[in-house]
């Protein structure tokens, strides 16, 4: 199915997709991939074949997500009641960086993504909303389209967020802060993409995902998934690091269903090594530890399902065999609970003392029976709040209790197995 | 299938709701609602013959944090 006029440039071939472009400026960039010519609501079903799954972290489908904006019949097209597109790039997630590259390198493709999204749901604003640092490339693509006449309809605006701390880009946090509110999570009862902050149908959808649906309207859903794998079509971005140096990073583009070993080798990083992995943090620090065996797990659903994990927002965060990992996990714990927005009341008592249990875990203290003491607190926390931060937090928790139990046993008895460890 | 929606943003944990729904809803250690039989606490199912607790529940709540919603 043909949903726009076929591009005057040839599809980019092998993996490098989202990142094949010389630099960020537009001539670069029509270069690369072609002009983008307006598409049409069709759209929305070529973007459905080609699986574009949510890059955000929840891995929902984009298509799914524009037709839910998209349900009524009657289109009010501007101002009040008109449908909303927000492009997230708050990317609060410490362990994650490929919003910040995809911004820097690529931010015509994630406007070009803004510009589908908005024509798939007869909008005719959209918004990027991110950090004062990132806003910079968005604002100076914006100013190269505006001089060329580049604006395809849709008029894209900047939105600063006032704070960029990791709940920020929660969906409900974001549109809130675009619409001039709080910027926190919102109790919601019904979808954004049924009715948002000024009753506007809100679609709020992370950079990668947008830049991706970008490709797709240009090249077709046959061409996305050209490579991949059945459950991860196309490419995607991932962020990897060493766990306790997320400031050390490097992200990659990779086909989907990479091998985790292979894309940490392929990260050339000093700090991680495959020979001495003990574990990853696979999908941000609300993600799930997986042990050393599923390095030969694909990053996809099919391939992390097993080890109860999901690609998430594509973050590798890698352990080596010196660290003690309940150490490291109680250190997360602390700074998940520090990144709670405060709002409600099972998250913001409840994570303190989840860190503070494990904290006394990783200690090697004797105080009772601390493993049940963590199970115990980790199911006050998990679905109680109005965002899902303490699930993510109560999730790695339970993960580690589960991959590290030979740590979890020592420590129970007053050791640790790592020299340099807990005490 | 109905559920209790508890708007989480709003709960001060005055507990009234697990006095009327004694059966569903016990208090944590900080005295915020949690469901007994171990589900999440966002959507709690509401069985027929617990209705009119349940509205009971949604009206007294002294911070209007519930609200019954149709699953």
């Amino acid at each position: 199915m043909t949903v726009a006029a076929p591009s005057t440039v040839q599809p980019p071939i092998g993996t490098r997709r989202l990142l094949a472009a010389a630099g960020p400026g537009l001539d670069d960039h029509e270069r690369t991939f072609g002009p983008l010519s307006v598409t049409a609501p069709a759209i929305v079903d070529e973007l459905a074949l080609a699986g574009i799954d949510g890059r955000g972290g929840a891995g929902f489908p984009l298509a799914q997500k524009l037709a839910a904006a998209t349900r009524r019949s009657r289109r009010v097209t501007t101002g009040r009641g008109a449908p909303l597109v927000v492009g997230n790039a708050a990317e609060g997630e410490p362990a994650s960086r490929k919003d910040a590259v995809l911004l820097e390198r690529a931010p015509h493709l994630v406007l070009d993504g803004l510009v589908v999204a908005a024509a798939a749901t007869g909008a005719t604003e959209a918004v990027v909303a991110t950090s004062d640092r990132l806003a910079g490339y968005v604002l100076r693509a914006l100013d190269e389209r505006a001089v060329r006449g580049r604006d395809h309809g849709v008029v894209i605006d900047v939105r600063v967020l006032p704070h960029t701390s990791f709940v920020a880009g929660e969906a409900s946090a974001l549109a809130s802060a675009v619409a001039g509110g709080r910027g926190v999570p919102e109790d919601r009862v019904v979808r954004l993409t049924e009715r948002g902050p000024g009753g506007r149908r809100t679609v709020v959808s992370n950079v990668e995902t947008l830049a991706q649906a970008a490709l797709v309207a240009r090249f077709g859903a046959v061409w996305a998934r050209g490579i991949g794998s059945a459950s991860a079509p196309g490419t995607r971005l991932v962020t990897v690091s060493d766990v306790t140096d997320p400031g050390r990073a490097v992200v990659l583009e990779t086909a989907g269903g990479a091998a985790l070993g292979g894309l940490l080798r392929a990260s050339r990083l000093s700090t991680v090594d495959p020979a001495r992995t003990r574990a990853v943090l696979v999908g941000g620090w609300g993600g799930t530890w997986v042990p050393r065996d599923a390095l030969d797990a694909t990053l996809d659903v099919d391939g992390l399902a097993p080890w109860g994990a999901a690609p998430g927002a594509g973050v590798l965060a890698v352990l080596d065999d010196r660290t003690c990992p309940i150490g490291v996990t109680a250190r997360i714990a602390a700074a998940l609970a520090e990144a709670s927005a405060g709002r409600c009341g099972p998250c913001v008592n409840g994570l303190p003392r989840l860190a503070e249990v494990v904290g006394v875990l990783a200690s090697g203290r004797p105080a009772g029976d601390l493993a049940a003491q963590v199970r115990r607190v980790v199911a006050l926390v998990d679905g109680r709040g109005a965002c899902h931060h303490p699930d993510g937090v109560a999730r790695m928790v339970r993960s580690a209790m589960r991959v590290f139990r030979d740590d979890v046993q020592a420590h129970l008895g007053g050791r640790c197995l790592h020299a340099g460890g807990a005490r | 299938m109905t559920a209790l929606h508890v708007d989480w943003t709003r709960c001060r944990g005055r507990g009234l709701c697990t006095e009327l729904l004694a059966g569903r809803l016990e208090r944590d250690e900080w005295g915020f609602p949690i469901a007994r039989d171990g589900g999440r606490t966002r959507d709690v199912p509401v069985r027929a013959e617990e209705l009119d607790a349940a509205r009971d529940a949604v009206a007294m709540c002294p911070v209007q944090a519930l609200r019954l919603v149709g699953r």
